[in-house]
């Protein structure tokens, strides 16, 4: 059997999920076995893939790119898991939302800069105004909660994925967990 | 001896023979079963209010349902407490608590500690499916002891329940409705100015980090409620 094509993506967090991710420890091993990390920001590609099997969304969307990348992820991915609070709920990025972006930004550019303080127009993408989870833009398969969610939760997970078993989220993991 | 007969109650509840006395709730009868229903608002020692909805169950030859907790038995009652219209509804009543104010669990005081998310995950519930409101809510840090957190309440008032009929200070109450609904204190004094008599009763009872004491600030918050029953048991024996 060919193995599956794992894509690893970091939108709007922190990369504790990430972090997490990679306390799987000798299990990645494992996974390894089974799976290839084709696309991911701890390998090198540089483009998302045309075919993921199983991609694994990081962080909630909050700018123009943002919302481009996980458009971009639902189309070539079979299975979009929204992985940890970010993705979710929007969580800790999304406590910008009752201030607004221009007041983020005044505070990040103009308030705190040391020397050329203005407001960034290119390279930096724009803010949305309200930071969403990705399910509010494109569908997503499988909800993995948790800020992070553990490396048990996420063996768990990917090990019932991988194998097409069952898969009884609310049993290991919840918002904040 | 007729009297006494007829004092008690025999019902079923989710295909369990079950009885209970004269006056008693749903709620309560299911609870001396261990017939689990998950509620938010109740809490023991308190008045109800049947405000949450999340003990909604079904009764036999009535198409409405109704509240565990307000409801009274009768005789050969037919109540089930777990299907899936229940499930539905349990579920999209957790998600719009959810989505009406900032509940961010991961930097929340309660996380671990808070029976919104205790019951959201008993509940099945991995995500919200309706758009958050991100409303632009105050802290009130003025309180030497204690803080409110707007952003976590969920406003079934325990706090002003337990400051009125437990305590007596009635400092807690109400503002505005609907969506503007806020909890105060006084006449919307700031809590440190209130006539707030320090207790911190309404601290112990809050199910969410909207009340928190501002010495256990951290992830280690539990609340112990279990006060109330035995304050009420030896103020009856009084």
């Amino acid at each position: 059997m060919s193995k599956l094509k794992l894509a690893t993506v970091w939108l709007d967090g922190c990369s504790g999920c990430h972090m997490s991710f990679l306390d799987m420890d000798e299990r990645l091993l494992e996974l390894a076995e089974v799976v290839d990390v084709v696309y991911s920001p701890i390998v090198d590609a540089k483009e998302f893939p045309d075919e993921v099997d199983i991609a694994l969304v990081e962080g909630a969307v909050a700018s123009v790119d943002d919302e481009k990348k996980i458009r971009k992820i639902r189309d070539h991915s079979k299975t979009l898991v929204a992985m940890g609070d970010c993705a979710i709920t929007g969580n800790v990025p999304s406590m910008r939302n009752p201030i607004g972006p221009e007041a983020i930004m005044d505070r990040a550019f103009i308030q705190n800069a040391s020397a050329q303080a203005q407001i960034p127009c290119i390279v930096v993408p724009k803010l949305l105004r309200v930071v969403r989870p990705i399910h509010e833009f494109v569908k997503v398969d499988v909800f993995l909660p948790g800020c992070p969610p553990s490396a048990g939760t996420f063996h768990t997970a990917l090990t019932a994925l991988v194998n097409g078993g069952p898969l009884d989220i609310p049993a290991l993991t919840r918002f904040g967990a | 001896m007729s009297v006494v007969e007829s004092d008690v109650k025999t019902l079923v509840i989710d295909e369990q023979e079950v009885s209970g006395r004269r006056g008693q709730t749903i709620l309560e009868v299911a609870q001396e079963n261990e017939i689990p229903i998950p509620t938010l608002c109740h809490l023991e020692g308190l008045s109800d209010l049947g405000a949450c909805r999340l003990c909604m169950v079904e009764i036999k030859g009535s198409n409405k349902l109704q509240p565990a907790c307000v409801t009274t038995i009768f005789e050969g009652m037919e109540v089930t407490t777990q299907s899936e219209r229940l499930k539905g509804h349990r579920r999209m009543i957790l998600e719009l608590l959810y989505a009406e104010r900032n509940h961010i669990c991961s930097v929340c005081v309660s996380n671990g500690y808070c029976e919104l998310q205790t019951l959201g995950q008993e509940q099945g519930l991995t995500h919200v499916r309706l758009p958050y409101r991100n409303p632009e809510l105050r802290v009130d840090a003025s309180h030497d002891r204690f803080t409110v957190d707007h952003n976590r309440c969920i406003l079934f008032i325990r706090c002003v329940r337990v400051c009125s009929g437990i305590e007596g200070a009635h400092v807690g109450d109400v503002l505005a409705r609907g969506i503007d609904c806020i909890v105060i204190t006084d006449l919307h004094e700031e809590w440190g100015k209130s006539t707030c008599t320090r207790c911190g009763k309404c601290v112990q009872v809050c199910p969410t980090g909207a009340l928190f004491d501002k010495s256990k600030i951290g992830s280690d918050h539990p609340k112990d409620p279990d006060f109330l029953p035995y304050l009420n048991l030896m103020r009856e024996a009084r």
